[in-house]
């Protein structure tokens, strides 16, 4: 890859300061050609087509007729899609919380010294590379309302047998400890970060003004590592929303429709019943949902920044 | 001999004792979860199905037994699963390394930030709105039930990720090295190819097993573009869950099959998955 300026000469090239500097950037962006053009191929064009379909009625197999924004008026009236949007949303809320929790309360212990940390925090760390089919296959395992032993351990310190996934007021918080089990050791690790990155001037005048430990951190270390907080709720509430696989292998939505997120649903329209129409309305408005709660994090996140 | 100081510094000591045995326990509490789930499924796929279904629940496998995973490649072919899992993540990661590698090269000294929001719409938008179209046009050109559609779609999962891992590997060379190569009359190419790639290889290495991790744990592409002869492994324990006997022993020690690669992988990039998986966003 030779830019025209490779062909100028020296002691002349030194004579172009700024055509220099513009053209040798041009040169980096050719660098990015090749993933842009499949980028454009894998994602721009399901693009196009996503909205295309979106303003037709097809069933695969079937004759397509243009039907312009029918597919969304049936969408605003139709209860099983407008009742997965606040089920996705509570299993959003939780799946966010938990981990955002249990991962400051975890990195706050790994930040501590002690022996043996780097190998307990690479066991604390290897939920979030396993396999989510293959943990929802185990916690499936483990829910087994009769021979689980989940319901084992709970007998142990006297409570009684749950339904866990089987139950439809219990489904989707259950869901929601597998994500977190999976997904606290990223919050932790953001946070952990942040934590290695904290002046230490702050700490040391509180020890001496007799500060407790809990004053320290809801004082000091809080206030301090927002920022990333913000960054490992973003990261969060995108991935929630758009957390499938657990969902699907563990309750493909069930019992009823009480684990039915908008994902699950957008899966059945289109590749159960194969209702492409339908199903690219769906994915345009769960989009703009996602891109909304982006957005609005984002824009917190700003501001934030602006009052410290 | 003074009684007070005596005192204080018992207290200290206790006080000392109480921080220490307050951290164990924080920590037992943290770490208990992670390894009783690795621990459970060990204990599953090792386990005959008498002890399986034992109530109250068998902790260890006495004997320990093979029979379990005998049964996953009898019952279905789990080898050939392997394979084309391995055939699929790792041309999506090699693909990927060749366009993503210059592309984050390319963001990172051209300033691009711009190009690299747009690959980042990659990883905000849901893997399955991808999929609606693509499944149409694949089975339009008729290429449904080869590999060839599930490995190019993983390059959806590979590029970004390999593109945000290495721009900021890309960013913390020093410039000083390559404009000393390009004031000697290196092209551009050249000086990427023998000044910073040489210096960014732990990055690549980081980038692509990442990218590797992630697109083997994938289920949603295989499960909607494979057939039965290119499943790969996560939709193969998939229906191997729906279509057999619900027998634990197997079923588990199917579950360890697949995810005990990405453990060991795991190992090696510890350190960088902040890098990997949060990198836009905590730099943004």
């Amino acid at each position: 890859m030779r830019s025209w300026l490779d062909h100028v000469p020296r002691p002349l090239r030194a004579a172009l300061p700024g055509r220099h500097g513009y053209s040798r950037r041009q040169t980096y962006i050719l660098f990015l050609l090749p993933a842009l053009v499949v980028i454009f191929a894998v994602i721009i064009f399901p693009w196009l087509f996503t909205i295309w379909m979106s303003l037709n009625d097809w069933q695969m197999g079937m004759q397509r007729a243009f039907i312009g924004p029918a597919n969304f008026q049936n969408l605003a009236t139709n209860t099983r899609f407008l009742e997965t949007i606040p089920r996705t949303l509570f299993f959003t809320v939780l799946g966010v919380i938990a981990p955002l929790v249990l991962g400051v309360f975890a990195a706050e212990v790994f930040h501590q010294q002690f022996p043996l940390r780097g190998l307990l925090r690479g066991i604390f760390v290897m939920p979030m590379m396993t396999t989510p089919v293959a943990i929802a296959l185990i916690f499936i395992m483990m829910y087994h309302p009769q021979l689980g032993v989940l319901n084992y351990l709970l007998s142990l310190v006297g409570i009684p047998p749950q339904l866990w996934i089987y139950d439809k007021n219990t489904v989707i918080p259950a869901l929601v400890l597998v994500e977190t089990w999976q997904w606290t050791p990223l919050v932790m690790l953001i946070v952990l970060g942040g934590l290695a990155a904290l002046p230490t001037e702050p700490y040391e005048s509180a020890v001496i003004d007799g500060a407790s430990y809990w004053d320290m951190f809801r004082y000091i270390t809080l206030p301090l590592v927002t920022p990333f907080l913000m960054v490992a709720l973003i990261i969060r509430t995108i991935d929630a929303l758009k957390s499938f696989d657990i969902i699907f292998v563990m309750t493909q939505g069930g019992p009823g429709t009480a684990s039915e997120t908008i994902n699950i649903y957008l899966y059945l329209q289109a590749f159960s019943f194969f209702n492409i129409g339908h199903a690219s309305a769906v994915v345009i408005v769960f989009f703009v949902i996602i891109l909304a709660l982006a957005l609005i994090l984002l824009a917190a996140r700003e501001r934030l920044r602006w009052t410290q | 001999m003074d009684t007070v100081a005596d005192l204080d510094a018992l207290k200290h000591r206790l006080r000392k004792l109480g921080n220490k045995l307050a951290l164990g326990f924080a920590l037992l509490m943290v770490i208990t979860p992670a390894l009783f789930v690795m621990f459970w499924m060990l204990s599953l796929a090792f386990k005959n199905e008498i002890d399986n279904i034992a109530y109250p629940p068998v902790w260890i496998p006495n004997p320990p037994t093979l029979a379990n995973y005998q049964q996953v490649f009898e019952r279905s072919p789990f080898g050939r699963y392997t394979i084309n899992s391995v055939i699929v993540s790792g041309s999506a990661t090699l693909i990927g390394l060749l366009l993503g590698v210059p592309a984050a090269y390319g963001i990172a000294k051209g300033k691009a930030m711009g190009m690299g929001m747009l690959i980042m719409v990659a990883r905000i938008t849901p893997g399955l709105s991808y999929l609606i179209p693509l499944f149409t046009l694949f089975r339009f050109l008729r290429l449904t039930g080869t590999l060839a559609p599930v490995a190019i779609t993983h390059l959806v999962i590979t590029i970004p990720m390999i593109v945000w891992v290495m721009i900021s590997f890309f960013e913390d060379i020093h410039p000083e090295l390559e404009e000393a190569a390009l004031v000697d009359g290196c092209s551009i190419w050249r000086a990427f190819v023998s000044v910073s790639l040489p210096l960014a290889r732990p990055g690549i290495a980081v980038a692509a097993i990442l990218a590797f991790i992630q697109s083997w744990n994938n289920f949603i592409f295989g499960a909607v573009l494979a057939g039965r002869e290119t499943r790969t492994l996560p939709v193969a324990v998939f229906n191997s869950m729906t279509y057999e006997q619900l027998s634990w022993g197997p079923l588990a020690a199917a579950a360890l099959i697949v995810t005990l690669p990405t453990l060991l992988l795991t190992i090696f990039v510890q350190r960088h998955i902040v890098t990997g998986l949060a990198a836009g966003a905590v730099k943004g």
